[in-house]
């Protein structure tokens, strides 16, 4: 509402004053952005597109667009389609976990931004306990349940105490249960908290209106709350599945075995080993063009929104 | 804590928490299933970063059984605490010397980024602020390799640690103060500048005695938000630390603690406590100050918890 105003005012404003002082105000960051965000992409184009330097194993990026060659190139795409396809698996395997962690964390997430926003007397106290492991590092998470998962840790005895299991079962060493859980873990708190600020906006005359209608509480949640909620859904949903594509750690500090790496395990790793960086630079550009299109959807989405810093 | 979702508070509360048009509602009962749910998953959120750091106190190297309370992990082990242990220590200098440096630099550069941006009207601006954005939802990943990859064969003077960190730290932090700044502008409008100027201030001085002092709450939040943004980053500071001399905090917990328990178990929930203290003093004092300075606006401590979380 307010951005409304504030547009046909701004209009006027942005007349006065000479016209190379906003620029000028502007440019530091700018440039930054420029030079240490769009301008990688570009090396990293020259580096895939290049060779590697049969001595040092260190990579030789071709600079010139048209003598750009396909030796990594043509490396990643066996890997991923070829007769030993390793890589193929892994790109599935880090797709049914995003979607998988994604779903769980939705399910969990709704109803708790949605019992918080409903909440009159104590919002508070819970927006201060939701927003709380926001401020945990994600390591000391990651490390918590790295600590309980133990084999003789706590939740193997209350699991065996319980008689749910009887003997521990080894959580820590390549379990997808675990690093699944790990990432619901590591980002359903990003996700309630974007969840939160849509739902919370929602004008409760509706709400009230449509049970004046004679609609019942369910109904009100299906045909009102949840159709104007629709769009937060999908931000929150874009917000949380856009880092987890690019998550190694949680796989790291919870899994650390083959069977359950993820693409940004292969990245990480090929940075670090000598003569592997060009493939690392391909499968950045690949998961780039993956994830590009609902990057600049909820880039538009937001801006649309009004201001970007409400849908966040 | 648990409220009787029955009871009804009297209209003079409801008056002055400014809730009324909400406390109307409240005449539907909650179900409790519900609430049930959201203490669940509380405890679940909760529950294992408390047991962390419990256990940090512990007076074995065991992280699941409890030995009696110390703070051998923190001061008193002559070789693995953090007091004493090289690495964890200078991890600790390492996160807060990233951490000051990015948001002195960050929180300047962003906030002006906004400013410049909001007023300059023309398709280049655009251009910026979609390129800041974009760089706002980038995964972490994609950002960390790319600027590696810079640094490791263009910019090669630029050596891998902490200057590599610092730079590219700022790059990836820019967009808090713009985006929070950003949203602040567009509720401040132009009128206030619009008057400094007719009243005869130059369109910088506007800006500086004007516009910056009524940014302030919001500049504020930012820095916040920066800083313990950097004390928890993790991805950008391990892909370009280069020796262990510029491993933050984050990064020595993951490397040392990738593979579960070390003879010095404890001592990594120890650091990772301090790591928590650390985010948590900040933002704590943040808010406090940021209550303050917000002081007498409408819309209270909803609003305020607003850009601290980022919501």
């Amino acid at each position: 509402m307010l951005a409304a105003d504030a547009g046909l005012s701004r209009s006027k404003t942005s007349a006065r004053g000479p016209r190379w002082l906003w620029p000028s105000l502007a440019m530091p960051g700018a440039l930054w952005l420029a030079v240490l965000f769009l301008l990688p992409f570009y090396v990293a184009l020259a580096v895939a597109g290049g060779t590697v330097n049969p001595l040092f194993f260190s990579p030789e990026p071709v600079w010139n667009p048209l003598s750009w060659r396909s030796v990594y190139l043509g490396q990643v795409w066996s890997d991923l389609f070829g007769a030993h396809a390793y890589l193929g698996q892994t790109v599935l395997r880090t797709l049914a976990y995003v979607v998988i962690a994604s779903a769980i964390c939705l399910l969990i997430a709704y109803p708790v931004a949605y019992f918080v926003a409903r909440q009159s007397r104590h919002k508070g106290m819970y927006l201060v306990a939701l927003v709380a492991p926001f401020w945990v590092s994600y390591m000391m998470r990651m490390l918590a349940w790295q600590n309980l998962l133990q084999n003789g840790g706590l939740v193997n005895h209350i699991l065996t105490a319980t008689r749910l299991i009887t003997e521990p079962v080894s959580w820590l060493s390549g379990n997808p249960v675990t690093v699944v859980l790990g990432l619901v873990y590591g980002y359903v708190p990003y996700l309630i908290i974007v969840l939160y600020a849509g739902l919370d906006r929602i004008d409760q005359a509706l709400l009230e209106a449509a049970r004046d209608l004679g609609l019942g509480r369910i109904r009100t949640f299906l045909h009102v709350t949840l159709p104007l909620s629709r769009q937060v859904i999908y931000a929150g949903a874009l917000i949380t599945a856009l880092p987890m594509a690019g998550d190694f750690y949680t796989n790291t500090m919870l899994s650390g075995v083959p069977t359950t790496t993820m693409i940004g395990n292969v990245i990480s790793n090929s940075l670090s080993t000598p003569g592997q960086s060009g493939d690392g630079a391909v499968l950045v550009l690949f998961l780039l063009l993956a994830l590009l299109a609902p990057m600049v959807w909820y880039v538009r989405s937001s801006s649309r929104a009004g201001t970007a810093g409400e849908l966040l | 804590m648990s409220t009787g979702t029955s009871s009804v508070a009297a209209p003079v509360t409801r008056a002055a928490s400014g809730v009324h048009h909400r406390a109307r509602l409240r005449r539907v009962r909650r179900p409790s299933l519900l609430r049930g749910f959201v203490w669940l998953y509380l405890l679940w959120s909760l529950v294992p970063v408390a047991l962390a750091i419990l256990f940090s106190f512990n007076s074995g190297s065991s992280v699941t059984e409890w030995q009696g309370f110390s703070l051998r992990w923190y001061t008193g082990d002559p070789y693995y605490s953090v007091l004493h242990d090289p690495a964890l220590h200078d991890a600790v200098i390492q996160t807060l010397r990233l951490a000051v440096l990015t948001t002195l630099v960050a929180v300047p550069v962003g906030v002006l980024f906004a400013i410049g941006v909001n007023r300059w009207r023309s398709r280049q601006a655009s251009a910026w602020t979609f390129l800041m954005l974009l760089a706002f939802v980038m995964p972490e990943l994609i950002f960390g390799v790319g600027i590696f990859l810079l640094l490791t064969n263009l910019l090669t003077f630029v050596r891998l640690g902490t200057t590599a960190q610092f730079l590219a730290l700022v790059a990836w932090n820019i967009s808090w103060p713009a985006i929070i700044v950003r949203a602040r502008l567009a509720s401040i409008g132009g009128d206030y500048e619009e008057a400094a100027m007719d009243l005869g201030a130059s369109s910088l001085g506007a800006v500086r005695r004007v516009l910056l002092p009524m940014l302030f709450p919001a500049v504020f939040a930012s820095t916040v938000l920066v800083f313990a943004g950097v004390v928890d980053d993790f991805v950008i500071v391990d892909l370009l630390s280069s020796n262990a001399q510029s491993q933050p905090m984050s990064v020595i917990i993951y490397t040392l603690g990738a593979h579960g328990g070390s003879a010095a178990a404890p001592a990594l929930n120890a650091l990772a406590t301090v790591m928590f203290v650390m985010s948590i003093a900040t933002v704590a004092i943040g808010w406090f100050v940021y209550r303050w300075l917000t002081r007498g606006e409408k819309g209270g401590s909803a609003l305020s918890l607003g850009p601290l979380t980022g919501s």
